[in-house]
């Protein structure tokens, strides 16, 4: 894969070749392509010289480091206690059906993937969910529809 | 009962304040005097464990190796806790400016942010306020320099060992203490690491000198405290408040009026039931809180309260020690049989040893602190576990 081996060496330019860097390129790959591959991990280890199994280690720890295909947009719902007490589950559910998968599962057009996450920060405002990097707070099921429809559209 | 409400404090988010005033004030202090007025101020750790600042700070600065680091904990991840990001959004600059005093004192050339991966939409005008922040730098000829490192989703980040590993490019698994921070921390270098707030008090105890801030509080808990409410309160959001109130001055001013326990501190805090209210302390003589105030009513289940927090730690556990790891999943399915009736309701008491197990044996304190929502909130609401 030619362009992988590009995006990989641009962000090493970029961030580095040391094992400082290897967060930083990690972010990138999932900012460019929604998830890390096993041949991007093998292309990283080349590029920084470190082992795969070092990359991989790295790779799996984190929640956001997606290391299987997810859809361009990811969402995902926080399920801590205060957006849970304010509705989390209708949030959820209101998803499910709009966009015809479960939690965990990506549509079949590869732009959505539904996610179930840790307190995000957002308690005095729940329900709370990230669409990648974007925050929607107090949302509600008329809401939920809105930024579906939105998302859709792009 | 009394109607007075609490005193709100105005030092955080605090407007009039010019970081170039406070930083020449700092630059024309020693760096003893600065010590000084914070170990005078009784400044302690805002992130919830409570070290003594100026301590922290003093030791780091005593380390023979003088490559040195000064690390701002960004990765506010406790459940019911988002004082951080108001604070990162609001006043960033008192934030690079406590640090550059730490810098001072120190004797560091660089300083890091470790921002959490949820906070990413933060970056972009955290990293235009923070050039700007580097000209006044360069105007009054400090050398010092803050880079922003984004984290990717682990709440264990927050632990300040896991932290470095993660800044190092590793898994996030904290280490072995000691050697402590103050010795051994990013890179191994002598690292003093402070929560966002603690930052910002120093900041402004450099600008309003340690009396100000030592009229606040009690003897065990100095100052005023940034407090996050969320849950069943018609006001949550973000409260600047004097220490040393105790919960039931707290549930009468945010409380619905049906209040039935608040949870100090997070998941890994103390459940406190209303018979309690009158007599718990909201601090370190207390109940300790890095700001996490989550408030139930009676219409809540707090065997659904418990079973959310124990599926969090066992999903954030980085499954490196075995007490944690194994533990937080025993818990879990422990509870669940309880309520189920697979297990007698005695079976609690055997989870109940298992957390003090993990409470001695789990290397860090995610895995230690399991025990004290387990507990508080098992022992208060028992009958709410079984039936």
């Amino acid at each position: 894969m030619p362009e992988i081996k590009e995006l990989v060496k641009s962000l090493a330019d970029k961030y580095g070749r040391s094992r400082e860097s290897l967060i930083p390129i990690l972010q990138g790959v999932v900012a460019n392509h929604r998830f890390v591959s096993d041949e991007t991990m093998t292309e990283i280890a080349r590029e920084l010289d470190m082992s795969a199994a070092q990359v991989y280690g790295t790779a799996t720890f984190y929640s956001f480091l997606d290391t299987v295909p997810r859809g361009k947009y990811v969402i995902r719902v926080c399920r801590t206690i205060t957006c849970a007490m304010k509705g989390k589950n209708l949030i959820l559910q209101e998803l499910e059906d709009l966009l015809k998968i479960k939690v965990g599962e990506t549509t079949q057009n590869r732009k959505f993937s539904l996610l179930e996450t840790n307190c995000l920060g957002w308690c005095h405002k729940g329900p709370a969910m990230l669409v990648n990097d974007e925050v929607y707070t107090e949302v509600t099921p008329e809401k939920i529809r809105e930024i579906i429809n939105e998302y859709t559209k792009k | 009962m009394s109607n007075t409400k609490l005193k709100r404090v105005d030092l955080i988010f605090e407007k009039d304040c010019s970081a170039k005033e406070i930083l020449q004030k700092a630059w024309a202090m020693t760096k003893e005097q600065i010590i000084n007025e914070l170990l005078e101020s009784g400044l302690k750790g805002r992130g919830g464990a409570g070290f003594p600042t100026a301590l922290k700070w003093k030791f780091t600065g005593e380390q023979p190796e003088t490559e040195r680091y000064i690390i701002c904990n960004a990765d506010e991840g406790e459940p019911g806790t988002f004082k951080d990001r108001e604070i990162l959004f609001k006043v960033p600059e008192k934030v690079f400016g406590g640090m550059t005093v730490c810098a001072r004192v120190i004797e560091a050339k660089e300083g890091f942010i470790y921002l959490r991966g949820e906070y990413k939409f933060l970056l972009p005008e955290l990293e235009q306020k923070l050039n700007a922040f580097h000209k006044v730098l360069d105007e009054l000829k400090i050398p010092f320099r803050i880079k922003v490192i984004m984290g990717s989703g682990a709440y264990i980040c927050g632990e300040e060992s896991a932290l470095f590993e993660s800044m190092e490019g590793k898994r996030g698994e904290p280490r072995n203490k000691p050697p402590y921070p103050t010795i051994s921390g990013f890179r191994s270098k002598p690292t003093v690491i402070n929560n966002v707030e603690t930052l910002v008090y120093a900041f402004m105890i450099g600008k309003h000198g340690a009396q100000k801030f030592k009229d606040l509080g009690t003897a065990d808990s100095r100052g005023s405290k940034v407090f996050s409410v969320s849950g069943d309160t018609p006001i949550p959001g973000i409260y600047e408040l004097e220490l040393g109130m105790t919960v039931e001055q707290f549930v009468e001013e945010f409380g619905d009026g049906d209040t039935k326990a608040v949870q100090v501190g997070g998941a890994s805090g103390f459940c406190v039931p209303r018979k309690k209210f009158k007599a718990t302390i909201i601090g370190f003589e207390g109940v300790p809180t890095g700001g996490s105030m989550m408030i139930f009513n009676s219409s809540r289940s707090m065997y659904n309260v418990l079973k959310n927090y124990i599926e969090f730690f066992e999903e954030e556990s980085c499954g490196q020690c075995t007490p944690c790891r194994v533990g937080c999943q025993q818990l879990k399915l422990g509870i669940e049989a309880v309520k189920k009736g697979e297990k007698h309701a005695a079976y609690l008491d055997q989870l109940m040893k298992l957390t003090q197990t993990m409470k001695i044996t789990a290397k860090c304190g995610l895995g230690q602190s399991v025990a004290n929502s387990f507990s508080s909130i098992v022992e208060n609401f028992r009958e709410e576990m079984i039936y």
